[in-house]
C-alpha cells in the first residue's frame, strides 16, 4: 500500500507522437510545447501534483516504439521503466494507430507494475462510428482502460481517478501472459530456470521469465547486466540459433511475431471492424498530393520558409519600433531623474542601452516561433524533413535534422537541443557541430547595420545573401565533418509520419508565450550581465592624464562665444575623448592585444571589440559599435549617424569579410554551454569554437584575398 | 522481391527482414513484420526516400532500409 506521506509515481509511457505530453498538459494544466512531430519529449519532465488529495510526481517518458529499441532518448524511456519504480505506469495509445501501439503495450505489461491504458484522441476514431469493446480490451490486457481526447480535454477525471484507484489497489498484472509455441517455451523455460539458479534469493519466477525472455529478444542492457555469466551468456546463444533454425527467422523476429500475434487477437475480439485511420489518412491523402508532389513538393517548402522570414521581419517591424520608441523614452527619464555620475552611466549607457537594444527583437522572436509551431503542429515539418531527406543526405546530414537547421534561424540553443531527434549520435553531432551557422535571429542585426553601411542601395539582397551563404556553410561544415571527423555508415531514415492536425490555438499561443519568455529570461540573465561588464569593461581604468587634459581643452572651447567652428572642434574632441577612453580600458587592452591576430583580415581593434563581446550575445555586436563610436543614445541597427560613422571606418570589402566572420565565428555563450550538454562533454564545445572559428578565419581572409584581386 | 522495387499504389505481402538485429527491432516495432501488407504510397522528389501505409499509419523508409524488407505482390 501506498502511504499518504509519499508522493504517487506515475509514468507516461507511450509512442512518439501518441498525444501523451499534450495530454499530461492538460492534466497538470501546464504548458510544455507539443508538437505533431515524432519525438517532442526528449528528457523524462517532472511535474508534481496533488490527485484527490494524494501528491503524485508524474513522469513524462520520451516516446518509444518498443522496449528494445538502442536509440539515445528511447533508452531514457526504457532505463526509466526498467531501473527506477512507478506506482502506476500509464500507456497512452493513439486510438487510431492500435495495431502498432499495442505492441509496446505487450512489453510494458511484462513490467508487472499497474498498467492503465488510455485510448487517446479516442474523438477521432468514434466521430467515424468505430467502437471499441473496452471491457474485453481490459479483460484482455489485464488493465483499465480509459478514453480520452487529450486536445480538449475529455475524460481527464476518469483517467486521474484511476490512476489513484490502480495505485491504491495495486494490481500487478499477469506478466506471463503471452502464450509463445512450443519451441520459444521450452527455451524459455531453459533459460528461466538457469536464471533461477544464478539467482536464487532475490526474484520470483516471473522476473526470470522476463529476464529469460529479454535475453533471448537480445536486450543488449540485460545481456550487460549479465555478462559476467559465460554459462548464461553461452546458453541464450545457442538456444537463440536453435529457434531461429526452427523458426527460419531470426530470434528477436519469432518473440515480435508472437507479439504482433496477441495484438491481433486483441484487436479481433474488441474492434469489430478494423478499418479505422481510413478518412483520416483521406484528408492527409489529399493534402500530401499537393505538398509531397513530386515537382511542387519542394518548391512549396521554400515558398513557404521564405514566407516566414517575410512575416518575421516585416510583420516584427511595426511593434519594434514601438518598443524602441518605449525604450528611447524610458532611457531619456531615467537619464534626467539620475544624478550625472557612474551611476547615471552604468545605467544609462550600460544597462538600458544593452537590454534595451536586444529587447527589441522580441516581436521578431515570437513571430518566427508562430510558424515554428504551425509548422510542427499541423505535421508539415515532419513532411519537409521527408522531402529534404535526399538532398540533406548528399551533405552527410540527415531528413530529421531540417528541423534543427530550420529552428536555428530562430535561435541556436534550442535547435541544437531539437537534434536530439535524431537517432544515429553520427549524425546528430554532424546536426549539432553546424548548427551554429544557421543565422538566428541575434546575428540580424549585424547584417542590418552593415548592409545598411556599405550596400545601401541592395541592403535587402544583402541580407538575403547573408542567409544563402549561412545554409551553404552549414552544408559546407557538415560535408567537412562527414568526410573527416564522423567518418561511418548511412543512418536508417525510419520515421512515422503524423497524420495532418488543425492545431490548437491554445498550443500555439502556449509556443510562443513560452519562447518569447525564455527569451526575456536571457535578456534578464546574460544580456543584462553582458551589458554590466561591458560598461565596465570599456570605463576602467580611466586615463585621467589624457582624459583630463582633452576635458580642459573642452572647457576652454566651451567658453569662447558660440560659433560653428567652436562646436565642430568640440565634437571632435569629444570623439577623440571617447577613443582615448576607450582604447585605455580593459576592453581596448584587450582587444589590442587580440587584435594582431585579425590583422590578416584588416580588421582593426575595434572591429575586435565587437568580435569578442559579441561571444557573449550575438546580438552585443551592435552594442559594442554603438559604444565604441559614441553613439551611445541612439545605437539601435537603425541609426543613421551610427551608418556614417561606421561606414568611414573600413573598405567595403573588409566590412563584407567582417559578415562572413561575424556569421561563423565561435557560437554564443548560451549556444556553448548548450553544445556541452548536449554532447555531454566540453571537448566537443570546445571543438565547435575551433572548428566554426576556423571555418570563419579561412572564408574571410578569401573574401579579403581573392576580392583585393578584383578590386 | 524487396520493399524498395514496389510501384506506387502497389501493395504487397511482407514475408521477411534480412538485416542485423537492430534495424531488424527496429522495423519490427514500427509494424513492419512478416505477413502483414504493405503499399507504397508516395515518393520524395528524387525518388527517395518513400512513404508506405501499413498497420492504418504511414512509415517513411529510405531506400536503403526498404531493401532489407523482402516482399511478395499477390
Amino acid at each position: 500500500m501506498t502511504d499518504q506521506a509519499q508522493p504517487l509515481r506515475v509514468a507516461f509511457v507511450g509512442n512518439p507522437n501518441s498525444g501523451k505530453t499534450a495530454l499530461l498538459n492538460k492534466l497538470v494544466a501546464k504548458k510544455a510545447p507539443v508538437g505533431n512531430y515524432p519525438r517532442v519529449t526528449v528528457s523524462v519532465r517532472e511535474e508534481k501534483i496533488e490527485l484527490d488529495g494524494q501528491p503524485v510526481i508524474l513522469h513524462d517518458l520520451p516516446g518509444l516504439y518498443s522496449l528494445n529499441s538502442r536509440t539515445p532518448e528511447e533508452k531514457v524511456a526504457r532505463d526509466y521503466l526498467i531501473n527506477e519504480h512507478s506506482d502506476v505506469i500509464v500507456n497512452v495509445i493513439d486510438a487510431g494507430n492500435l495495431e502498432r501501439s499495442f505492441f509496446l503495450s505487450t512489453q510494458l505489461i511484462e513490467l508487472g507494475r499497474p498498467v492503465v491504458y488510455v485510448l487517446n484522441m479516442i474523438d477521432e476514431i468514434e466521430r467515424r462510428g468505430a467502437k471499441i469493446d473496452t471491457s474485453t480490451l481490459s479483460q484482455l490486457l489485464g488493465g483499465p482502460i480509459v478514453k480520452t481526447a487529450g486536445r480538449k480535454g475529455t475524460g481527464l477525471d476518469e483517467l486521474k481517478k484511476t490512476i489513484i484507484k490502480s495505485a491504491k489497489e495495486n494490481q500487478k498484472t499477469t506478466r506471463s501472459f503471452i502464450n509463445f509455441d512450443m519451441h520459444v517455451e521450452n527455451a524459455v523455460q531453459r533459460v528461466q530456470d538457469l536464471i533461477g539458479e544464478l539467482h536464487p534469493a532475490n526474484q520470483d519466477v516471473e522476473t526470470n521469465r522476463w529476464m529469460a525472455i529479454k535475453l533471448l529478444e537480445g536486450d543488449d542492457e540485460i545481456l550487460r547486466q549479465e555478462g559476467e555469466h559465460d554459462h548464461l551468456i553461452e546458453m541464450v546463444r545457442r538456444e537463440g540459433v536453435d529457434l531461429a533454425n526452427e523458426h527460419g527467422q531470426s530470434c528477436n523476429t519469432v518473440f515480435a511475431d508472437a507479439r504482433y500475434g496477441f495484438v491481433n487477437s486483441l484487436l479481433e475480439e474488441s474492434l469489430p471492424k478494423n478499418d479505422l485511420g481510413s478518412h483520416r489518412q483521406k484528408i492527409t491523402h489529399t493534402l500530401d498530393e499537393v505538398f509531397l508532389n513530386r515537382y511542387f513538393g519542394l518548391p512549396i517548402f521554400i515558398g513557404l520558409l521564405w514566407l516566414m522570414f517575410q512575416a518575421t521581419f516585416s510583420l516584427g517591424e511595426v511593434p519594434m519600433d514601438w518598443i524602441d520608441t518605449g525604450v528611447g523614452a524610458f532611457g531619456e527619464a531615467v537619464s534626467a531623474s539620475l544624478p550625472e555620475g557612474m551611476v547615471h552611466d552604468l545605467v544609462v549607457d550600460g544597462i538600458i542601452a544593452g537590454v534595451g537594444g536586444t529587447i527589441i527583437f522580441l516581436p521578431n522572436i515570437v513571430i518566427l516561433f508562430f510558424f515554428m509551431a504551425l509548422f510542427s503542429e499541423t505535421g508539415y515539418l515532419a513532411r519537409a524533413a521527408f522531402l529534404m531527406d535526399r538532398i540533406m543526405h548528399i551533405f552527410g546530414l540527415h531528413g530529421k535534422a531540417l528541423i534543427p537547421m530550420v529552428m536555428g534561424f530562430g535561435c541556436n540553443v534550442p535547435a541544437v537541443m531539437a537534434a536530439r531527434t535524431i537517432e544515429s549520435d553520427r549524425a546528430r553531432m554532424i546536426t549539432i557541430l553546424v548548427n551554429p551557422f544557421m543565422l538566428c535571429a541575434a546575428r540580424l542585426p549585424v547584417f542590418i547595420l552593415f548592409s545598411g553601411a556599405f550596400f545601401a542601395e541592395s541592403a535587402g539582397t544583402v541580407v538575403f545573401a547573408m542567409y544563402m551563404l549561412s545554409i551553404m556553410g552549414a552544408m559546407l561544415g557538415a560535408v567537412i565533418l562527414s568526410k573527416f571527423v564522423f567518418r561511418g555508415e548511412n543512418e536508417a531514415f525510419v520515421m512515422e509520419l503524423p497524420p495532418y492536425r488543425l492545431p490548437t490555438a491554445r498550443s500555439i499561443v502556449a509556443h510562443m508565450w513560452d519562447k518569447g519568455m525564455n527569451f526575456l529570461k536571457k535578456i534578464a540573465g546574460i544580456i543584462l550581465v553582458g551589458s554590466i561588464v561591458l560598461w565596465f569593461a570599456q570605463e576602467f581604468p580611466q586615463n585621467s592624464v589624457a582624459l583630463d587634459k582633452i576635458d580642459q581643452e573642452i572647457t576652454t572651447l566651451q567658453q569662447q562665444p558660440e560659433s560653428k567652428s567652436r562646436n565642430e572642434a568640440i565634437s571632435a574632441l569629444e570623439l577623440k575623448r571617447g577613443e582615448e577612453h576607450l582604447s585605455g580600458s580593459f576592453l581596448g587592452q584587450i582587444s589590442q592585444t587580440v587584435a594582431p591576430v585579425f590583422a590578416p583580415l584588416d580588421f582593426n581593434w575595434k572591429d575586435t571589440v565587437a568580435i569578442l563581446t559579441g561571444l557573449v550575445a550575438k546580438e552585443v555586436v551592435v552594442a559594442s559599435y554603438a559604444v565604441i563610436y559614441s553613439q551611445g543614445e541612439d545605437e539601435s541597427e537603425e541609426s543613421a549617424s551610427l551608418r556614417t560613422v561606421l561606414a568611414s571606418t573600413m573598405t567595403p570589402l573588409v566590412a563584407m569579410a567582417f559578415m562572413v566572420f561575424a556569421l561563423f565565428y565561435a557560437p554564443c555563450l548560451a549556444t556553448i554551454a548548450t553544445i556541452k550538454s548536449e554532447t555531454g562533454s566540453w571537448k566537443w564545445a570546445g571543438f565547435s569554437v575551433v572548428f566554426s572559428t576556423m571555418i570563419a578565419y579561412t572564408l574571410a581572409f578569401s573574401v579579403v584575398t581573392i576580392g583585393g584581386m578584383f578590386v | 522481391m524487396t520493399l524498395n522495387q514496389l510501384e506506387k499504389g502497389q501493395i504487397a505481402t511482407i514475408t521477411g527482414i534480412v538485416a542485423d538485429e537492430v534495424s531488424q527491432n527496429r522495423l519490427n516495432s514500427m509494424g513492419v513484420i512478416k505477413g502483414k501488407e504493405i503499399k507504397l504510397r508516395n515518393k520524395a522528389p528524387f525518388g527517395d526516400p518513400k512513404i508506405y501505409s501499413l498497420m492504418g499509419y504511414e512509415l517513411t523508409l529510405r531506400n536503403q532500409d526498404a531493401k532489407m524488407v523482402m516482399i511478395k505482390t499477390s
